[in-house]
């Protein structure tokens, strides 16, 4: 095993933190996992639950083919093991929102085994992490506590939604790579389609795993943070709870196997419950459902099918389009940045392409704290802009220029151009007028140049500012050259 | 004008058919003998209205030459079956007044064949009992009386509604359901016709579940020919039921050949149990020779698992159950009883909900499930399983049926073994390994105990054979030649 390099140092020595990830991801579908009732977010309380979803009696679960193949294009995705033979199990517990009294999950044998991926770190390295499992299973309705004072209102619109659970393995090292690899698998399944990552209307969460050892010791008695929604407070819930941990330990404690939550008002993790209070689920086969039974060939078919994944596509961006490591990283991470990228590339040149993208516009997006999807820029007006550089309209100065206004007003650049006359002067004649002027105005720097020819980039500065920085720099240098006599 | 309930369905259907009778004066009959029978507590629910509308329509649809199936002919319904706009209860206080705002498959395949609903009967509470005497309307009673008492006795359970209803004639026919056997068992206790058939034949969708692996739903009449007529309507593939078996349903009424010769007949030596009375045994054999003489080979078969089937049962059965009635909390829909909090209220709702012995399986299926118990219980019941359709597997390489005695007794007085719960399991001694193994099976009335109350044999056939064995059932009931009514001491009219 390599070393690790993120030891936390406590009073006694250094600790290694040792995380494994439960993600759960809404299975994009347009019904619930055994309904055909629809899933829309934000819908009125209640208007989408159908006679399954409230448990009325002698009602039956049928599967949602749709949400199967789901879950095998993801399992596809994440390099793992379809299992075509699969069995759905029922959990059972009491609470208000789970109207049958079980969920239906996959406990013995999920639908999709081992798999692994490859996670990307701030230094430019990489890691592998393993997948244990994915499997379906049900999502609860939602209490609501706040309607009445003494009562608690039951929206079940959520109630048999369709979720994946992600199982990695205990593999995450420190809270950059847990986010990391939330990240990357987010990442994954929107380039499938396959959830939509949406972590602030709850379509992704994460329960996380944590404990802390000595390092090269065995494993220490892990706390499972619930239903952490965003990747900051990943980072946050960690911290706080590996250094909980810690500080037990080093005063001589030990840690209780229990189920906490995080609060990111206090940035604290609390005790939910403990081992002794946990649930016994008494999973068995749901006798409602046959065993769920997949072909081959309808795997062969989805994997033939499988889009571009963000891994293949930072390979292709760096030996098709030359980009960096870093470039190409950075594009694919967020399916979002990278249809624009290629939105922008396309028939253009790739490179300069990168350049504004991950130059000027995510800079300008993120001064503007916006997400690529409400850009007041398109992807196609910023490769009207690129075509503006490419045919030598503008120059690459100009067309900054040109940007921040396209960023504040969403104009075309065509437009901005013709009514701010930033046109580039290519008129040669014009050029040749203006570098003459200054040569007759500035014997001295002349003179100047010819002994010192790197003086030649005062005279190019000159020309730009008289001709507004419209002059095209190609022929300005060219020109100076000439007259200059250099 | 002679009694129109006396008429079996087949008979009515071809009165109606002729026009010799209408389904209106079919129906009232029937409504007429219902309404006089508040002794017996067959209904726990009567629809008239509903009743005499389905039966107005039906006479319309028979003047137009339009008749379904059934049409025009008056049937109960258990009150497991979900019925939209009538109160339906699984006869469990937890359901209070639920009325569902759907119908089930069956019933409503029922329907569209152009049955009337005369309303819905009794049963044991979710269908766990064997007497009918768990139902929160109170026990329905057997129509029979033994010739040497004058105790009321119980109808067999869970669907004694059913059973006395079709005993009684108040109704042509009626639905029922089995896990355990509680459709054929009923049959036996009041000399009726049961047809549980194989698992997925018929949709459980919309009939409140109490063991999903086991319930099957099925007829219960008063011939072989109307088990046949009715199974053929409430058999279907529904897609709403994903253990349903999309196989066409064959004409079971065609079946009824009356010929079996060199039909082979298995004889399990293993239902030869302890304290089985001399007079089912004598049946037994009357039966094994009946099948003879009409040319059917008879075959010593062995099931060796038989003695495992009961105890598995009562693993698989409430584990289910338990598992199934968590819906019934009091937050949608039913019975609720307010608490302090909602841990409150979840207990006072099913304390008050839940009758003892519908309590009693759910605590067995809540322990057997339980962490550390699973493995021990749950699973070894499960691997039971396996081995008993196993052993039925190999019993139909060497026979094409299995002839046994439906249940072990004749029908017991109330309240008996109520008190008693593993002397009423025991009932179901020679129906639940057919459960188990998801197999047809059917009881035939076949003579009657010396104190004169019904007894009926059972015939076990192949997975989806069930005109196999309504073919020999045919044979059976005819050779019985049974033909005995109660004497109708309830009747108020």
């Amino acid at each position: 095993m390599s070393e690790n390099k993120n030891l936390i140092e406590g009073a006694t020595g250094p600790w290694e933190i040792v995380m494994g990830l439960e993600i759960h991801a809404q299975v994009a579908s347009s019904a619930k996992l055994f309904s055909g009732a629809p899933t829309e977010f934000g819908a009125e309380q209640n208007s989408q639950v159908s006679l399954v979803d409230a448990a009325l009696p002698g009602m039956l679960p049928v599967i949602n083919d749709e949400c199967v193949r789901q879950a095998v294009r993801t399992g596809l995705g994440l390099g793992a093991k379809i299992h075509l033979r699969s069995v759905f199990d029922r959990k059972n517990y009491f609470y208000p929102d789970l109207p049958q009294g079980y969920q239906i999950s996959q406990f013995k044998d999920p639908i999709v085994g081992e798999g692994e991926i490859e996670i990307d770190l701030k230094d430019g390295s990489t890691k592998r992490i393993g997948i244990e499992r994915l499997h379906l299973e049900q999502d609860a309705g939602k209490s609501v506590h706040d309607q009445h004072p003494s009562m608690s209102f039951v929206d079940l619109n959520r109630s048999g939604v369709a979720l994946m659970e992600i199982v990695s393995n205990p593999d995450m090292r420190c809270a950059e790579e847990a986010q990391a690899y939330v990240k990357k698998i987010r990442s994954i399944l929107r380039y499938l389609g396959t959830c939509d990552g949406n972590m602030e209307e709850g379509s992704l969460r994460a329960d996380v795993n944590v404990s802390v050892r000595r390092p090269g010791e065995e494993l220490g008695t892990r706390c499972e943070i619930k239903n952490v929604n965003s990747i900051r407070f990943i980072g946050q819930a960690i911290e706080y709870e590996a250094r909980r941990q810690i500080d037990v330990l080093e005063d001589g404690g030990k840690i209780d196997q229990e189920t906490r939550l995080f609060d990111p008002r206090a940035g604290e993790t609390r005790s939910m419950r403990s081992k002794e209070e946990a649930h016994d689920y008494r999973y068995f086969p749901d006798p409602d459902l046959l065993p769920l039974v997949i072909k081959q060939e309808l795997v062969d078919t989805l994997a033939k099918e499988l889009p571009e994944l963000p891994d293949e596509k930072k390979a292709r961006f760096v030996s098709d389009y030359g980009l960096s490591p870093y470039d190409a990283g950075v594009l694919v991470s967020e399916k979002a940045s990278c249809d624009f990228f290629e939105a922008v590339a396309e028939g253009r040149d790739a490179k300069l392409a990168a350049n504004w993208v991950t130059g000027d516009f995510f800079g300008a997006l993120n001064k503007a704290g916006l997400q690529i999807e409400s850009s007041p820029v398109s992807a196609k007006q910023l490769g009207d802009l690129i075509n503006l550089i490419s045919d030598d309209t503008v120059s690459g100065r100009i067309a900054k220029e040109v940007f921040e206004i396209m960023f504040e007003t969403g104009d075309d650049p065509a437009k901005i151009v013709e009514e701010k006359g930033l046109r580039q002067v290519t008129d040669l004649g014009a050029i040749e007028s203006a570098i003459d002027e200054i040569i007759a105005a500035n014997p001295d720097k002349v003179q100047q140049a010819k002994e010192k020819p790197k003086m030649v980039g005062w005279f190019v500065g000159q020309v730009m500012k008289s001709t507004g920085g419209k002059a095209n720099p190609k022929s300005v240098n060219e020109l100076l050259a000439k007259k200059l006599d250099l | 004008m002679t009694d129109l309930t006396k008429l079996t369905l087949a008979d009515a259907r071809a009165k109606l058919v002729s026009k010799e009778i209408t389904s209106v004066e079919l129906t009232e009959a029937h409504l007429a003998a219902a309404k006089a029978s508040d002794k017996l507590n067959a209904y726990v629910t009567l629809t008239p209205e509903i009743a005499l509308e389905m039966a107005a329509k039906s006479d319309a649809r028979i003047a137009k030459g339009d008749a379904g199936p059934l049409e025009g002919l008056p049937l109960g319904v258990k009150d497991l079956f979900c019925t939209e706009g009538v109160r339906t209860t699984a006869c469990s206080n937890i359901l209070d007044e639920f009325t569902p705002p759907y119908e089930s498959t069956v019933s409503a395949n029922l329907w569209a064949d152009g049955a009337v609903m005369l309303g819905k009967l009794n049963n044991d509470e979710f269908a766990m009992g064997s007497s009918n005497e768990t139902s929160r309307f109170g026990p329905c009673l057997n129509p029979w009386k033994a010739s040497d008492s004058d105790a009321d006795l119980v109808p067999g359970g869970s669907s004694g509604g059913s059973s006395a209803a079709v005993a009684a004639h108040l109704a042509l026919g009626a639905t029922a359901t089995d896990t355990g056997g509680s459709i054929r068992q009923p049959a036996a206790f009041t000399g009726t016709v049961g047809m549980k058939p194989t698992y997925g034949r018929c949709s459980r969708w919309g009939v409140v579940a109490f063991a999903s692996s086991l319930d099957q739903a099925g007829p219960i009449t008063r011939s072989v020919r109307d088990a046949a007529i009715m199974l053929g309507s409430m058999a279907s593939h529904d897609e709403k039921d994903t253990t349903s078996v999309d196989i066409e349903v064959p004409d079971y009424e065609a079946a009824l050949t009356g010929d079996i010769r060199g039909l082979k007949v298995g004889i399990p030596k293993e239902y030869r149990v302890d304290g089985m009375s001399d007079e089912i045994e004598k049946l037994w054999t009357q039966g094994i020779d009946w099948l003879k003489a009409a040319g059917a080979e008879i075959v010593d078969v062995s099931l060796p698992h038989t003695k495992y089937a009961l105890p598995a049962y009562y693993i698989v059965a409430p584990a289910e159950a338990s598992s199934n009635l968590a819906r019934y909390d009091g937050v949608r829909y039913g019975l609720r009883v307010q608490g302090d909090d909602i841990t409150d209220m979840y207990e006072k709702t099913r304390a008050a909900g839940f009758g003892e012995e519908v309590r009693r399986r759910i605590l067995i299926g809540t322990y057997v499930l339980s962490a550390g118990y699973y493995d021990a219980y749950y699973i070894k019941a499960q691997k039971i399983r396996t081995l008993i359709a196993q052993d039925f597997k190999e019993a139909y390489e060497k026979v094409d049926v299995l002839l046994t005695p439906t249940a072990p007794s004749p029908a017991f007085a109330v309240g008996e073994k109520v008190n008693d719960p593993l002397s009423m399991y025991l009932n179901d001694v020679f129906t639940v390994p057919v459960n188990l193994a998801g197999l047809p099976g059917i009881s035939v009335p076949a003579g009657l105990s010396s104190n004169g109350l019904p007894l009926g044999l059972q015939l076990i056939g192949r997975t989806f054979d069930e005109e196999t064995l309504f073919r020999a059932a045919g044979v059976l009931e005819e050779a019985a030649g049974y033909s005995a009514e109660p004497s109708t001491w309830w009747n108020e009219a």
